[in-house]
């Protein structure tokens, strides 16, 4: 870790372990904004780690950024997080200014638009976007759209939507915002950015938070089993309980390298980071699926109660892992870009990344 | 909670220049070699092949010049073994070597062990076997009972060694036996030994046929067999701690998530031959593991190359790699109308046959699934 990364990591995670309480996750889940934690990030320069210095934000780069998403996931922090620091990159890579506040990116599921038009020297967006993250708290939208067959990043403000709440399993925020020729803060061609960038970096993020998470579950899994005592010994003594969370030891590794090497792929200029993202969305996903069941076995019923907090990490988990395109919709993607290529450039491929 | 020390790695250019002259060797010596030739690779055993890999420079990368090794880096060496493994060569004969006796010696042996021995490793001349297991001693090696007893210039040795790889064709043996039995404490009293394969006396070699018909392990038999005292490699009672780093390196390469490669290419031809979603998505999640797989394992070599000791990330990527391994048979009677094979039939099927039948022994060989997650719940702490 580069020690910028280390210097973010020891702030970020010193930050969340003081606010981000099992108390503020429960209120957040009933619908309230945690406000001081939003205002600690962003005052803290924590939110727009890839916008420039002098645009306001930290001027880092994606692997530098890997470090607050993941430890966003890691503390099941209940704000847009990961979102705002997407949005954040794809406006400055398109010289837009960026807004305080939190920002979500819509459209997130496939198949579903939002037009941009020309209204004089204006804007309009129109379009129906479901499932959209924090979409209620977000003050604004960033979306990508195909005008004309240019990729163009467009900021688009949440009050011209009509929103309409709906939530995930983690009781977070996923709203359906239509919007109706509603007005275009601003707009631009990006070049160097795919039409799908917010379903890509989406992923991208979503696959780090759960690398978070499932650190967080390894942990939990490892400190319940030394301290839980049945038939006279910790269960942890148990060497089926041992190799559950061994077994769920080599799923986080593997997580925690796949989603960093998406970010660090990110970061490379003329490099196409989609193979790298498609790996990590892949891998993290099915990681999620396992360790989640097993560290779950491990707890026993009380892990299975709203009192205990494993379900703060399982229940993000469960729904991240679906978010911004599931395990098998990435997989028949790269599947199909692997095969395209065929088997004689298998290994070539896989040692160019 | 303790945990890994898994970082990422890039590989540095020069390890990039060698990748393409080692891809250019290997089509040049290996480039007409059958899919089931290919997928036996470290299984294969080929003298002439290893001599010429020991000629290009390629057998003891790592090790000092003064015992004429390459003195190049853990990644340098990573590419190396990765695109032998990725091509299926047959590198059997230095493989062992190269990965675990040569580093034995240059950290535990004597200089004139090092003299004798080294040279002939680094041309690909000399090929090693492993005496670790016993008839009653797998997972539960500290139990080993082959006996080292001390006598004038020597040790007699009587016991006997089992799923010995290729001892039948190797030249040395590096065993471990026991000189001395401390009650209670089975870790203390084990030494290992440089035996010469080619001459020693009152050594038996049996075969043992696995379950494809092949002859691969042996049984080997010790009946008053003489060893030297310069066969001895270091201290007499420090064998336990010895073979503890041995294992290490053995298990921290890229050969513990490769094993299926060559069934994976005949997977992804076929899918590119009628590709549909439910293959596309079978290769996608295949190449996901891969390509983490690879990702994990250049970061244990990263550590060797550090000089940190990566003995509980190779436990880990040898699990996770062992269990990708076994789930490609899995995946290609999942996904295909094809029957596995011994000889006849297509490269897929033939392939498919090979690997079916070899699978179980992915995570059993150097350190089961179970001894691997004990090693792994060491590391968290649960033991």
């Amino acid at each position: 870790m580069s020690e910028m990364g280390s210097l973010l990591a020891d702030t970020v995670t010193r930050l969340f372990k003081d606010l981000v309480t099992k108390e503020l996750i429960e209120s957040a889940e009933k619908g309230v904004w945690p406000e001081k934690l939003w205002r600690t990030l962003e005052e803290g320069g924590l939110t727009l780690p890839l916008v420039a210095e002098s645009a306001g934000g930290a001027g880092l780069t994606w692997l530098d950024a890997h470090v607050v998403v993941r430890a966003a996931g890691r503390y099941t922090a209940p704000v847009p997080l990961a979102e705002t620091v997407v949005a954040g990159a794809l406006l400055s890579r398109a010289g837009l200014e960026v807004p305080l506040g939190p920002l979500t990116l819509a459209p997130v599921r496939r198949g579903e638009t939002l037009t941009l038009a020309r209204s004089g020297t204006a804007w309009k967006v129109s379009g129906t976007a479901t499932r959209v993250p924090w979409g209620r708290a977000a003050g604004h939208v960033v979306t990508v759209a195909d005008v004309a067959g240019v990729p163009t990043v467009a900021l688009i403000a949440t009050r011209g939507a009509r929103v309409t709440d709906d939530k995930n399993l983690a009781l977070e925020p996923r709203d359906t915002l239509v919007f109706e020729n509603a007005p275009v803060v601003a707009a631009a061609p990006a070049r160097g950015i795919p039409n799908d960038a917010v379903r890509l970096y989406g992923a991208m993020a979503r696959a780090t938070q759960m690398a978070g998470a499932l650190d967080s579950i390894l942990e939990q899994g490892v400190r319940y089993a030394t301290e839980r005592k049945q038939f006279g010994r910790p269960i942890g003594n148990f060497q089926a309980i041992q190799h559950y969370l061994a077994v769920v030891a080599g799923h986080v590794a593997a997580s925690g390298l796949a989603a960093e090497t998406a970010f660090r792929a990110a970061d490379r200029g003329a490099h196409d980071p989609s193979f790298e993202i498609a790996v990590a969305k892949i891998r993290v996903g099915e990681a999620a699926g396992v360790a989640a069941g097993l560290v779950h076995q491990v707890h026993g019923a009380i892990g299975f109660t709203y009192e205990h907090s494993l379900h703060f990490a399982t229940r993000r988990l469960w729904s991240w892992r679906a978010e911004f395109g599931s395990e098998s919709a990435w997989a028949i993607e790269l599947g199909r870009r692997v095969a395209a290529r065929g088997a004689a450039r298998l290994w070539s491929d896989l040692t160019e990344r | 909670m303790p945990t890994f020390n898994f970082a990422l790695r890039d590989l540095p250019p020069e390890a990039e220049a060698l990748r393409t002259e080692v891809r250019g060797f290997l089509a040049d010596q290996f480039g007409g070699a059958h899919p089931v030739k290919r997928a036996r690779s470290w299984g294969g055993f080929d003298r002439e092949f290893s001599k010429r890999v020991g000629a290009r420079g390629w057998i003891g990368m790592t090790w000092p010049k003064k015992f004429g090794g390459g003195e190049r880096t853990f990644l340098e060496r990573y590419v190396v073994m990765e695109e032998m493994l990725a091509a299926g060569a047959p590198v059997s004969v230095h493989w062992v070597a190269d990965r675990q006796s040569g580093p034995l010696l240059i950290r535990f042996g004597t200089d004139e062990q090092r003299e004798r021995i080294l040279p002939g490793i680094i041309k690909g001349e000399l090929a090693f076997a492993i005496g670790m297991s016993e008839p009653d001693s797998g997972s539960d090696l500290a139990s080993v009972r082959t006996r080292a007893t001390k006598v004038d210039g020597g040790y007699l040795v009587n016991g006997t060694k089992v799923w010995t790889s290729n001892a039948h064709l190797s030249d040395y043996l590096i065993a471990l036996f026991r000189t001395q039995v401390v009650p209670d404490k089975k870790h203390e009293g084990l030494t290992q030994f440089l035996v010469d394969l080619r001459t020693v006396k009152g050594m038996t070699i049996r075969p043992i046929i696995d379950l494809a018909g092949h002859h691969h392990f042996n049984e080997v038999n010790f009946t008053d067999a003489f060893v030297p005292d310069n066969a001895r490699v270091g201290n007499e009672g420090d064998g336990w701690e010895q073979v503890t780093a041995e294992l290490g390196f053995e298990r921290s390469g890229p050969e513990r998530y490769l094993s299926s490669i060559a069934l994976v290419k005949e997977l992804v031809a076929e899918v590119s031959r009628r590709p549909d979603d439910r293959g596309a998505e079978a290769v996608g999640r295949m190449v996901a593991s891969m390509a983490t797989l690879r990702t994990m394992s250049l970061s244990v070599s990263g550590m060797l190359q550090a000089g940190q000791n990566p003995y509980i990330e190779a436990a880990a990527v040898k699990d996770v790699g062992t269990t990708f391994e076994q789930s490609v048979p899995e995946l290609a009677h999942a996904l295909l109308d094809v029957e596995p094979t011994l000889d006849t039939g297509s490269d897929l099927e033939q392939v498919l046959g090979y690997i079916t039948q070899v699978a179980p022994s992915f995570s059993l060989r150097g350190g089961t699934r179970e001894v691997l997650r004990g090693i792994l719940a060491r590391g968290l702490g649960l033991r």
